[in-house]
């Protein structure tokens, strides 16, 4: 577009038209818009999508029965009727990777879900009521000294070995990360004049809780909980490789590689296959996190 | 006798504790405030004056329950209000608002402008439905904020936009107190005059009383009635706003005063420079807090402090009855 020219100036004055340098912006479609501004985000997603699909159609990816024993056709190389090979009892790898995206997920989102909400609740009242902060940071550095796989083999022991045991034994192992980072945002949020100002407009604790504080918590929260989600899920396969985790009549990624590591020298592809899916659903929780990180983050995030 | 006045500090002290050593016990204390008297009557301005450090945030703060005094009463229309239960402190609060000096922390960022100003009202249960929707129109109207204001995001606003937005939400309990604490000092010069105007109409509109926190004292100047200066944790001088600026009668003022800028340039000025910075209130210099800084300090400053003297409407804590530089 050309501003008209004044009439009243001669023609060499005026400036010619320039050419377009810049292109003019192209539309795209907002998922084309999403995936270039948070693209760590997107792979996240895509790979932690394509876990569930996984793990929710188990039964439908020509999968058999994961337990089924076949002495007979023990140790087969991949080929076209076991994709992955069979195992020293005869089961069929790819199933059991396929059925072992189950276990792995439950758990990860299971902890990340349940040590997000209780070590929200614990960080909140550490933040906010102060006489109580020393007692429960105490308790909490306490658990934080523990090594996480030492506390969860521990609690195992004291009960059986089951999916929920694993989850709880995790989750506890995991709650005081979570507290930590909870009460150092609600410490540094309280001294914000708008919570000053909330208080002296006369809001009550509870509802200054709930409408000022929490809402602020969530974005550090939601990233923290991403990687308590892919820790847990190494940890689970941690605890099954060494037994005290997953009983090993479910099929996890931990006892599948753990049943291999016996075998590793002469068919590593028992522990390969498992371990490939590990990392990828460990790669995609990361990459999700990180990009919820970056984005969250408002001194990096674009103003909206 | 006397009418009550709507504010009364009496002899209000605030000490910080500095904790340290292995047990963590209290090895030191901040005078942050330490002993300090006045009063604000109704529809009055007072304006607190002093550098950073002097513990002036901190009276407000005390004033408004945010912070517990370490001694002294403080008294709002002849209640006691210091020693009072949340409960009923929170009762009170409707009678006393706060501005803030930072009008990009002192609004929740995830509000709209609708939600800050309508929490105040939830909260006293002052205003709801149609009325609520009416009451803060009246508020963006009083502020000179368009009505289409309501429903956007603090981050959409300009800093002045922002104390206005701060200070309709002050408004909307319908005070009878509104600190403001350093509430012009973040802004710009032009958008700063424009602030104060408002205040100054709103204060005179609706009659409040000001309790008015600034380092600044070419600010004041335009809006308050008394001003109270204070160094360290101390009211040094305190008096109606004529009377001060007409003729300081304590030298941290004088000095204070003397960094006012002059819009005449041919008016003979003298600056007065302090040297050195404020003492430590951790620990106070004996005698006269301000004989470390004071040009005119004799023998009987660094050991007898002096207390506040004069007539009503203008006192001192100074030993000298006449400053030797005034005219």
């Amino acid at each position: 577009m050309s501003l008209s020219p004044p009439s009243a100036l001669p023609a060499e004055f005026i400036a010619p038209d320039l050419p377009e340098l810049v292109e003019p912006r192209r539309k795209r479609g907002r998922l084309a818009r999403f995936i270039i501004r948070h693209p760590t985000i997107f792979a996240g997603l895509v790979l932690i999508g394509l876990m569930l699909l996984i793990a929710l159609f188990a039964p439908f990816l020509g999968t058999t029965d994961p337990t089924a024993l076949a002495p007979a056709r023990r140790l087969r190389p991949p080929s076209m009727q076991y994709w992955f090979g069979t195992d020293m009892l005869g089961r069929d790898i790819y199933s059991r990777v396929i059925y072992g995206t189950r276990v792995s997920l439950i758990v990860g989102f299971a902890v990340a879900f349940l040590a997000a909400i209780t070590g929200l609740a614990i960080g909140l009242v550490a933040g906010f009521v102060r006489w109580s902060d020393a007692i429960i940071m105490r308790v909490m550095d306490g658990l934080m000294s523990i090594p996480p796989i030492l506390l969860a083999i521990a609690l195992i022991a004291l009960t059986r070995g089951s999916v929920q045991n694993v989850v709880i034994a995790i989750t506890i192992s995991e709650i005081p990360r979570v507290a930590r980072l909870i009460r150092g945002v609600v410490l540094g949020l309280r001294e914000l004049p708008f919570i000053e100002a909330a208080i002296a407009c006369g809001t009550r604790t509870p509802k200054l809780i709930l409408r000022h504080v929490l809402p602020n918590t969530l974005a550090p929260l939601a990233v923290q909980a991403t990687y308590i989600c892919a820790s847990a899920m190494i940890t689970e396969a941690i605890l099954s490789f060494i037994g005290a985790g997953t009983p090993p009549t479910i099929p996890s990624w931990g006892n599948i590689m753990a049943e291999g590591r016996a075998l590793w020298q002469i068919k590593p592809s028992i522990v390969f296959f498992p371990a490939i899916f590990l990392s990828a659903t460990v790669l995609g929780v990361n990459l999700l996190g990180d990009g919820l990180r970056d984005a969250l983050d408002p001194r990096r995030a674009l103003r909206p | 006798m006397a009418e009550i006045p709507l504010l009364e500090i009496n002899r209000l002290k605030k000490h910080f504790p500095i904790r340290g050593g292995l047990m963590g016990g209290i090895t030191a204390e901040v005078r942050a405030v330490d002993d300090l008297s006045f009063t604000i009557a109704r529809g009055e301005t007072l304006s607190l004056v002093g550098e950073s450090g002097s513990g002036k945030s901190t009276v407000g703060r005390t004033i408004l329950g945010l912070t517990a005094p370490s001694a002294g009463e403080i008294w709002l229309d002849g209640t006691r209000i210091d020693q009072l239960s949340r409960r009923r402190m929170r009762a009170l609060r409707q009678r006393m608002q706060i501005i803030f000096q930072d009008p990009f922390s002192s609004l929740d960022p995830r509000f709209s402008v609708r939600e800050s100003l309508a929490e105040p009202l939830d909260n006293f249960g002052l205003a709801r439905g149609a009325a609520r929707a009416a009451r803060i129109h009246e508020l963006l109207d009083q502020v000179q904020l368009p009505h289409a204001a309501a429903d956007r995001r603090p981050h959409e606003f300009s800093g002045g936009q922002r104390q206005r937005i701060a200070i309709a939400r002050a408004l909307a309990p319908r005070p009878d107190l509104i600190i403001c604490d350093e509430a012009v000092s973040a802004l710009d010069v032009s958008v700063k005059a424009q602030i104060i105007n408002l205040l100054a109409d709103i204060q005179r509109n609706l009659g409040l009383a000001m309790l008015f926190i600034s380092h600044d004292l070419a600010i004041v100047e335009h809006l308050t009635h008394r001003i109270a200066v204070m160094y360290l944790g101390e009211i040094v001088e305190i008096g109606t706003r004529e009377a001060v600026f007409a003729g300081p009668r304590h030298p941290y003022t004088e000095a204070l005063l003397s960094a006012v800028p002059m819009p005449d340039p041919g008016a003979r000025h003298r600056r007065i420079v302090l040297s050195g910075d404020i003492p430590s209130p951790r620990n106070p210099p004996p005698g006269c807090r301000f004989h470390t800084r004071c040009p005119y300090a004799f023998d009987r400053c660094r050991s007898e402090a002096p207390k506040l003297r004069g007539p009503n409407h203008h006192q001192a804590a100074c030993h000298l009855d006449r400053l030797p530089g005034s005219a």
